[in-house]
């Protein structure tokens, strides 16, 4: 169960926590993961052990000798965050069982990005889930694989285009669907499952730090544009994480105990339509998308636009909205 | 503690291995079923569903997530054990890097099976041959007797301070894991003794302060981060030179145990069988050692100066014993359970006469593949083996250096 008190994680107090992850690491300017995981680790409630999994932010926070983290830290690999977290969980009770824990509660979080979730981290995720590990696995979501120079994954969405899915005078970008990660996730009936931006960081904060109170494993599904990626100007990052929101083209929600309801920030689209936003102002704001706008692939706007609808219509049915 | 002490119990290999580990003191198992491994994980859960152990025990989705986790849970100061065989150490094989480079002191028993493909559940040393440069210290253990010995043994070895690598306890499938042997077994407050509590070393954290080497949220230090061509190359050094100290320490730890137990392997390194006056001899690891003894007696008896030098160790390689026991023997025949297709012989094969080459006595060393996929390798084999090497010897010259045995 999640425990029902909300945070209120004000600016103030964020600001006088300490830093967790710290400055000094090697992200690209606009980077919109090193911000998921800054903001993130402001939300921690107490001793916690962080795993990585193999990608950008494993690669800019800790080249030897340095690092960025202030709190316990491992990389193994790239397909085995959830693996990890699950190892670290079962020495920390054993320990505890042995009364060889210093602490009363260690707090563990797995970081992945989407190829090391939707792809060849999937497995471990599941496997994991399904043993009911106490964890809290955040995925911050590039919607592709950016550290090895932007290559499609199972999250990179529909009509982008990648070094493997390019836009190409034939094949308009990727052809496939985004992988519904987090429902997959909701369908493994964890206690915990939400969506967040990190343009709504209090929303942010405080799904992280529900995801941490669950008594069982939760998933976070961040999402966090990429300028490098996307081919959009570094200064917009922040503006594209809400337009993902506003256009329902990424909308936030959480599952408690497999329960769905909208957060509000996706809650007024359906209050207040007017307030929902044209998809091609979010698509035309990046290059990856670039290639949409010719008149020979506008149908794939059109394409974008019905599922983006579909998927809406589906998620306001979970959420008892209609 | 005397070896009088002991109590005898009719286990097999694989129950051997999973007792030893219930006295172990083992705070995390993470493992994945495989056959000839499962009695291993099969025989756990049984203590752990009746409460015999504190363990926390996770049966994960695969072995790679098994390994994953063992590291992981390593690295939080946890003492950790593993078991797989053939596709499931395939599996692992990424891990199994991992787990040595992040000097984690995993132990981890291997039922030695065939790989895919055709799929075969039988005996060879295909699995384990192949992770060799792996940085894993490997045993290779001739029966369930010394599989349980060597259990205990591996924990105290791995989690040396100066030491810190993991290792594999090898034991043929079906061969050992599923024959019922009588094993005597130490009571649990002796083992308990014996393996001690997880030392953990004290390592320069980012702040130049002395910390524990573990994740803890006190004294947090960073694991397993990027390493560029600034200090991989020396990071993979002090690696090789650890594995050079581990000769000392397996002979210590094996020394500490012979004498709470009376039971000895040789020096803990390699174990020679009448090879004081030998002219021919046969190398080979694992069960088929037993089977070669008996050849040896029968030779010997009538006259023939036969001997046999078993390794236990095959990482690290036992260089200097291996020179100091064979250098006066004539011809030698090494018994290779797995291929190194395309090379030159099998995988002992090339580490043997390798070592050979400095030896001023320069003997014959042939090799010979045998038992792929759990044939059968029975004393008429083996006999033929010695025979060809008593030929060697009478015409000072080697037909064929490289040979299959038993294949049609």
């Amino acid at each position: 169960m999640v425990a029902t008190i909300s945070w209120k994680f004000t600016a103030r107090e964020i600001a006088e926590k300490p830093e967790l992850f710290t400055s000094g690491h090697r992200a690209c300017a606009g980077c919109g993961p090193a911000i998921a995981l800054r903001q993130i680790m402001k939300a921690t409630r107490g001793p916690t052990i962080v795993t990585n999994a193999t990608g950008c932010m494993e690669v800019v926070s800790t080249i030897y000798p340095y690092t960025a983290w202030k709190v316990p830290w491992i990389h193994t690999a790239f397909e085995n965050a959830a693996a990890n977290a699950s190892g670290i969980e079962a020495a920390l009770k054993a320990m505890k069982r042995k009364r060889r824990l210093k602490q009363e509660k260690v707090d563990v979080i797995a970081f992945a990005g989407d190829g090391g979730t939707f792809d060849i981290g999937i497995q471990a995720l599941s496997g994991a889930a399904e043993r009911g590990h106490d964890f809290l696995y955040v995925l911050y979501d590039n919607e592709a694989y950016m550290n090895t120079g932007i290559q499609r994954s199972g999250g990179t969405p529909h009509g982008a285009s990648t070094t493997t899915s390019p836009g190409g005078t034939d094949i308009p970008g990727k052809t496939q669907m985004k992988k519904p990660i987090a429902d997959i996730m909701v369908a493994h009936e964890i206690p915990y499952v939400a969506t967040a931006s990190i343009a709504y960081w209090q929303d942010l904060l405080i799904k992280a730090r529900k995801g941490l109170e669950a008594e069982g494993p939760a998933f976070l599904h961040v999402f966090a544009p990429c300028p490098r990626g996307w081919r959009y100007d570094t200064s917009k990052t922040i503006e594209l994480a809400r337009l993902a929101v506003e256009t329902c083209i990424f909308p936030l929600w959480e599952a408690i105990d497999s329960e769905y309801s909208l957060s509000p920030q996706s809650k007024i689209m359906t209050l207040k339509p007017e307030r929902r936003k044209d998809v091609r102002e979010y698509l035309k704001m990046q290059r990856r998308f670039g290639h949409l706008f010719k008149p020979k692939f506008e149908h794939v706007l059109t394409d974008i636009q019905k599922i983006i609808d579909k998927r809406w219509n589906k998620l306001l049915k979970k959420c008892s909205m209609t | 503690m005397k070896a009088g002490q002991q109590e005898t119990r009719a286990m097999n290999g694989d129950e051997a291995v999973a007792y030893a580990v219930k006295q172990s003191d083992v705070d995390v198992v993470a493992a994945y079923p495989i056959t000839p491994q499962t009695i291993i994980v099969e025989r756990f859960s049984e203590y752990v569903a009746d409460g015999k152990v504190k363990t926390e025990f996770v049966c994960t989705e695969s072995e790679h997530s098994a390994l994953s986790a063992c590291v992981a849970a390593s690295a939080t100061g946890a003492r950790t054990f593993t078991a797989s065989a053939s596709a499931g150490l395939a599996l692992m094989h990424e891990i199994l890097y991992v787990t040595s480079g992040c000097r984690a002191p995993v132990v981890m028993a291997i039922a030695n099976r065939a790989l895919s493909a055709p799929i075969n559940i039988h005996c060879d040393h295909s699995d384990s041959m192949a992770e060799r440069d792996s940085s894993w210290v490997q045993i290779y253990v001739e029966n369930s007797q010394e599989a349980y010995d060597s259990i205990i043994q591996a924990f105290r070895i791995a989690e040396h301070p100066d030491l810190l690598l993991p290792v594999m306890v090898c034991l043929d499938a079906f061969f050992l894991s599923h024959t019922l042997e009588n094993v005597k077994v130490l009571p649990d407050e002796a083992v308990r003794e014996f393996v001690g509590n997880r030392q953990l070393p004290l390592i320069t954290n980012h702040n130049g302060e002395k910390v524990p080497f573990k994740l803890d949220p006190d004294n947090p230090i960073t694991m397993g981060p990027l390493d560029l061509f600034d200090y991989y190359f020396e990071h993979k050094r002090q690696q090789e030179e650890a594995m050079q100290k581990a000769a000392q320490i397996i002979t210590e730890t094996h020394n500490a145990y012979s004498q709470l137990t009376g039971r000895r392997y040789g020096n803990g390194l390699v174990d020679s069988y009448r090879l004081e006056d030998a002219e021919i001899a046969t190398v080979c690891v694992g069960s088929t050692a037993g089977t070669t003894k008996t050849v040896v007696d029968q030779l010997r008896a009538k006259g023939v100066k036969a001997g046999l030098l078993r390794l236990r160790n095959f990482r690290p390689l036992p260089v200097r014993d291996i020179k100091e026991a064979l250098e006066n023997i004539s011809a030698i025949a090494v018994m290779d359970r797995s291929n190194s297709f395309g090379g030159y012989g099998g995988p002992i094969f090339h580490e043997l006469r390798h070592v050979l080459y400095d030896t001023s006595s320069h003997p014959y060393v042939v090799d010979y593949i045998y038992g792929l996929g759990g044939r059968d390798m029975p004393q008429n084999i083996i006999k033929g083996i010695y025979k060809d090497l008593m030929e060697i010897v009478e015409t000072k010259s080697v037909k064929e250096y490289v040979q299959f045995a038993g294949v049609r």
